[in-house]
């Protein structure tokens, strides 16, 4: 398919704009200008729309194919919260910012204040603040809370703990505010090895962080102790809640005994994913963390109108523009009330259901590294297909030319050959089975004909691109 | 010449004043197909088993320990725009920097190249 | 509104294929101990309930203000076909493109959004774009530490407030110095700047138009930080950039912005993007994802994301940033936006801009006791001084249905009778005589 920079025809035009309705003002000077306008695209608006319409089909997507990316939570995204947002969309986030703005800004001061609450109630802690704008954000904004927590006491931590199958942002955000990593191995059980865990911990540690169901999927039975121990050291305990369509409405982390946490709200409440973003990734703490939270913060106050408190000397500081990514959070705001109780539990009951069937109807066929209850995804190894040459890639391509976006593949790291499934809670039982069959299929083929899955995918535009290529030539952008 | 290998798959050749270093067949292999090598700064001070470069694949990345204590004396400039060379020879032609080395005992901490083909068959 | 489609019948054979009697025996590994406390939500509904709350909370925001405000968001047209072609399914409900042989929508475009990118401001070098423009600026901040391997950044004052907060936020546990220039005459204090810059200085930060709207010229100060072995970041408006010399030509090494002027809308402040552009030779050094072009095996073009041993997955804690995702869906509309109006019409658009704010600018100074505060040339925004605290004016315009401008007291010391006006093309000249009018009868 040609780049749009590939057909742009000098002299063509898109859009019109409306006519200026004021005097030309007086030109500034030559050398503060461009001399030439920038080479963007000169189509058509129907040369555009065609253009992008098409390259919308070359993608999958959840509306279109049945997409158990582990680790992701593809779940349907409903149509009735883009109108959501759509509703919230005119409005100016400087507004309440101004003298006597705040009144003018009630309904999405409110919708703020009460998306805080109402995952502050979800997830058992104290507070939340909307600000980050997207799940490793929210790992950086709570590290750099545990970081002004300590040095608030005066206490000298220099070290960060992270389990060995923890997803990689988890030490990049602990690096990035300046914290040495230490990382312990994943014992037999599918979770930290204790003794290697109370090894590492001593009064130099400043956090643990830790995704709980783990990224194998696997629920730790000594979550409880590593929290306790780490408090006996002054050491606070970080929530990765990646996971969290696994356990709402049966374990609230700050009940557990973690201090600080985050939430991807294109995860778990059901928010679209755009093709890689955006996100959004509020975070909740502890009454302890509360002083340090990002600025500005919304208060409600004693006549029940909501306001802007930005008078708080131990902030971190802001992390973002404005509030965080508002459009995102309505939708999971209208996602959390359309569920309500009952529904966030059959969610997660839902959820947890579907890995197991999966789980239970592939382990004849593919190795499982971690043979117990799985929670919400179910991790793979494609170890037994590898004797016959055929690697979790091969079968991942095999996958796509069935129609299915493949599961997450070599992640995590700890398991060779990874292959994660997460189906989530909206994929019927008709769409597991078809799924289950193919992936039988691939076990079959990967003994009979490896070749076919070697070959695949051969249904789409490309097959196999040349990454290596691409790494070593760089070519980012079409030279105009 | 003598050959010693670290546990992390780096090797030194030792050869009286110029000592080479660079990575295994066997750690190449693994990277995969080699897209950059950050190499030292000619001058660098480095002790036993510290960084001394690192080197990048598709999907993967990798420190480089440096087998020995020493200064780098020079670094090999074909890897910046053909670090492909790295995979083609790791042993010969894809070395990555020279050493003066300042305590030559320290090779006991090595492997030679049997005891290192032993170690790789552990894996 | 449950979306979970299976029966209680299906339920019931997926729990016997598994060999358990009920779901809560699948979470019989959880301890007793550990289950929730409380979960005290209120009960569900269906989505037309929810609509009709959505729009009630709405409904409670003012509605039609007019915005002469911007302070990093604005208030732009965003031509329709935007919005539809954004909300194709198979472009917001995708993921990110892992496997690019059914990513190929999402590569490709986002190669295009580089492309457009690079073309805009001048450099060889694009990711796929970061989260806002406050923390692209962090990020370009940090990345003139790690390629320089100083400490020290001179960051001018006329750089948006919120974006320099998010900077001291971003670097608060680092080791760095932070040395900021205050402004002059709401425009960079030339000689203050120059003098700050020295030989463990990593890099120089600057807006343009700042945030007082003026334009600040860059190639001076380029070649000093460059002399001094720095780097120049400049934060450029990208509506701006449709009549404004690109920040490579006047010497930039990085260049970063916010997006959301880019067909994305207001939305009380998110989502956008923000991105980070730079010379070829820095490309490793780039944070977040990056989209390359190659060739599939039957040597076919096409896009992967490359560069990957820079990011969290694979370097970990070594990685240049932790950034995961990127706002691709904000900048494919960015993308989109640029494709529609092309070339000649972003040229227009910034024309329709400046037409504007001049126009304003003359009819406000006109009123008695106010005043421009600087001199310099300015693009869609300027700074006033008003005869009295600006503070009170602005609430008082507000309560017309008026945002009137930014009262700059609370960010700058000193400036509490100025405020900063924003007049985009979307403000008719009706309405921006109906603010002169109201600001004379203000004061």
């Amino acid at each position: 398919m040609k780049l749009i920079y590939e057909q742009s025809v000098a002299g063509r035009r898109g859009t019109q704009l409306p006519a200026c309705d004021v005097p030309n003002a007086a030109p500034l000077a030559a050398a503060l200008c461009r001399s030439e306008s920038s080479a963007l695209p000169e189509m058509s608006e129907l040369d555009v729309v065609r253009h992008f319409t098409r390259l919308s089909r070359r993608n999958y997507s959840v509306d279109t194919n049945f997409y158990p990316l582990g680790s992701c939570t593809m779940k349907y995204n409903s149509k009735g919260l883009e109108a959501a947002a759509d509703l919230m969309a005119p409005y100016h986030p400087m507004t309440p910012l101004l003298p006597g703005g705040e009144a003018l800004a009630q309904g999405c001061l409110g919708m703020l204040h009460g998306l805080g609450s109402l995952l502050s109630e979800i997830t058992g802690m104290d507070e939340v603040t909307t600000q980050p704008l997207a799940g490793a954000h929210g790992e950086m904004t709570g590290m750099l809370l545990v970081a002004a927590y300590h040095r608030a006491k005066g206490n000298r931590k220099k070290y960060v703990i992270v389990p060995d199958s923890s997803h990689g942002t988890n030490p990049a955000s602990a690096a990035m505010v300046g914290y040495e990593i230490i990382t312990i191995p994943t014992a037999p059980y599918g979770d930290m090895d204790m003794e290697a865990f109370r090894a590492a911990l001593n009064d130099e540690t400043a956090a643990v962080m830790m995704t709980c169901p783990n990224t194998l999927g696997l629920f730790n039975p000594h979550v409880k102790e590593i929290c306790d121990l780490a408090h006996g050291v002054d050491a606070l305990v970080y929530y990765d809640g990646a996971n969290l369509n696994a356990i709402m409405g049966k374990v609230r982390p700050g009940d557990v005994g973690f201090d600080v946490i985050h939430v991807n709200l294109h995860k778990t409440f059901g928010t679209p994913h755009g093709s890689g973003g955006p996100g959004s990734g509020p975070v909740g703490v502890k009454s302890s963390l509360v002083p340090f939270l990002p600025n500005p913060r919304i208060v409600r106050k004693g006549d029940g109108s909501f306001a802007i408190d930005r008078d708080n000397p131990r902030s971190i500081g802001r992390t973002a523009n404005f509030f965080g990514n508002f459009g995102v959070m309505a939708k999971a705001y209208a996602y959390i009330i359309q569920q309500g109780k009952e529904g966030l539990i059959r969610v997660s009951e839902q959820a947890v259901l579907n890995a197991n069937y999966i789980m239970s109807q592939l382990k004849a066929y593919y190795d499982l590294p971690y043979d117990q209850t799985c929670m919400h995804e179910c991790v793979f190894s494609a170890s037994r297909q590898l004797k016959h040459d055929v690697h979790a890639i091969d079968i991942a391509k095999y996958l796509i030319d069935q129609g299915y976006h493949p599961p997450t593949v070599y992640f995590p790291l700890i398991v060779k050959e990874a292959i994660m499934i997460e189906p989530t809670e909206t994929e019927s039982k008709a769409t597991l089975d078809a799924f289950i069959e193919t992936m039988i299929e691939a076990a079959k083929l990967a003994e009979s004909n490896p070749e076919i899955l070697k070959a695949a995918p051969v249904t789409m535009p490309i097959s196999r691109l040349d990454e290596t290529k691409a790494a070593r030539e760089q070519n980012v952008c079409c030279i105009g | 010449m003598d050959m010693y290998f670290s546990k992390e798959h780096e090797w030194v050749k030792i050869s009286g004043t110029t000592d080479t270093v660079g990575i295994s067949e066997h750690a190449a292999h693994e990277l995969g197909d080699i897209t950059f090598v950050e190499l030292p700064t000619v001058g660098k001070s480095v002790k036993q088993f510290d960084t001394v470069a690192a080197i990048e694949s598709v999907k993967a990345a990798s420190d480089i320990y440096s087998p020995l204590t020493g200064k780098v004396t020079s670094i090999n400039e074909t890897l910046e725009n053909t670090p492909e060379v790295v995979n083609e020879s790791a042993e010969e032609a894809g070395w990555i920097c020279t050493l003066e080395i300042t305590d030559p005992s320290e090779v006991k901490k090595l492997m030679s190249r049997s005891e290192y083909d032993e170690y790789l068959k552990t894996l | 509104m449950s979306y979970c489609p299976n029966t209680p019948a299906e339920q019931q054979e997926m729990l016997a294929a598994i060999g358990v009697k009920s779901i809560d025996d699948l979470f019989a590994p959880i301890p007793q101990q550990l289950r929730a406390r409380s979960f005290d939500l209120p009960a569900g509904m269906s989505e037309f309930e929810m609509l009709a709350k959505m729009t009630a909370l709405a409904g409670s925001n003012a509605q039609g203000l007019v915005h002469f405000i911007g302070g990093g968001a604005y208030d732009h047209l965003i031509p329709t076909a935007v919005d539809h072609l954004a909300n194709r399914a198979e472009f917001y409900t995708a993921y990110t493109p892992y496997q690019p042989e059914c990513s190929q929508g999402t590569l490709q475009a986002l190669f295009e959004y580089q492309t457009a990118i690079c073309r805009l401001t001048g450099m060889e070098v694009s990711n796929a774009s970061l989260y806002d423009g406050g923390t692209a600026l962090a990020e370009a901040a940090l990345m003139t530490l790690r390629i320089t391997g100083r400490n020290r950044l001179v960051v001018d004052g006329g750089v948006n407030p919120f974006h320099r907060q998010i900077l001291e936020t971003y670097l608060e546990d680092i080791d760095v110095e932070i040395v900021t220039i205050a402004p002059r005459d709401a425009a960079c204090d030339r000689a203050a700047l120059l003098g700050a810059i020295n030989d463990r200085t990593a890099g120089v930060l600057l807006q343009t138009p700042n945030f007082f709207g003026t334009i600040e010229e860059l190639t001076e100060i380029a070649a000093a930080a460059h002399a001094a072995g720095a780097l120049l970041v400049a934060s450029t408006y990208p509506v701006a950039l449709g009549m404004l010399a690109a920040p490579a030509t006047m010497g930039a090494d990085i260049a970063v912005g916010d997006g959301q002027s880019l067909g994305n809308p207001l939305s009380f402040g998110g989502p956008a993007f923000g991105y980070i552009a730079t010379t070829k030779k820095y490309i490793r050094n780039l944070p977040g994802r990056i989209i390359g072009e190659t060739v599939d095996r039957e040597g076919r073009r096409g896009f992967v994301l490359t560069l990957q041993a820079r990011e969290q997955h694979i370097k970990r804690h070594k990685a240049t940033s932790n950034i995961c995702s990127n706002q691709s869906l904000c900048a494919l509309r960015g993308l989109i936006f640029l494709s529609l109006l092309g070339k000649e019409g972003l040229a227009e658009m910034a024309r329709l801009n400046r037409n504007k704010a001049e126009y304003a600018k003359g009819l406000l100074t006109k009123i008695a006791g106010v005043s421009l505060v600087g001199s310099g040339p300015t693009f869609n925004e300027f700074a006033l001084r008003l005869p009295k605290p600006a503070a009170p004016i602005v609430e008082t315009l507000l309560q017309k249905g008026i945002a009137a401008g930014v009262p700059l007291g609370e960010y700058y010391p000193g400036m509490e009778n100025c405020l900063v006006v924003t007049v985009t093309e979307k403000r008719s000249r009706e309405e921006i005589n109906l603010l002169a009018k109201e600001l004379e009868v203000a004061l």
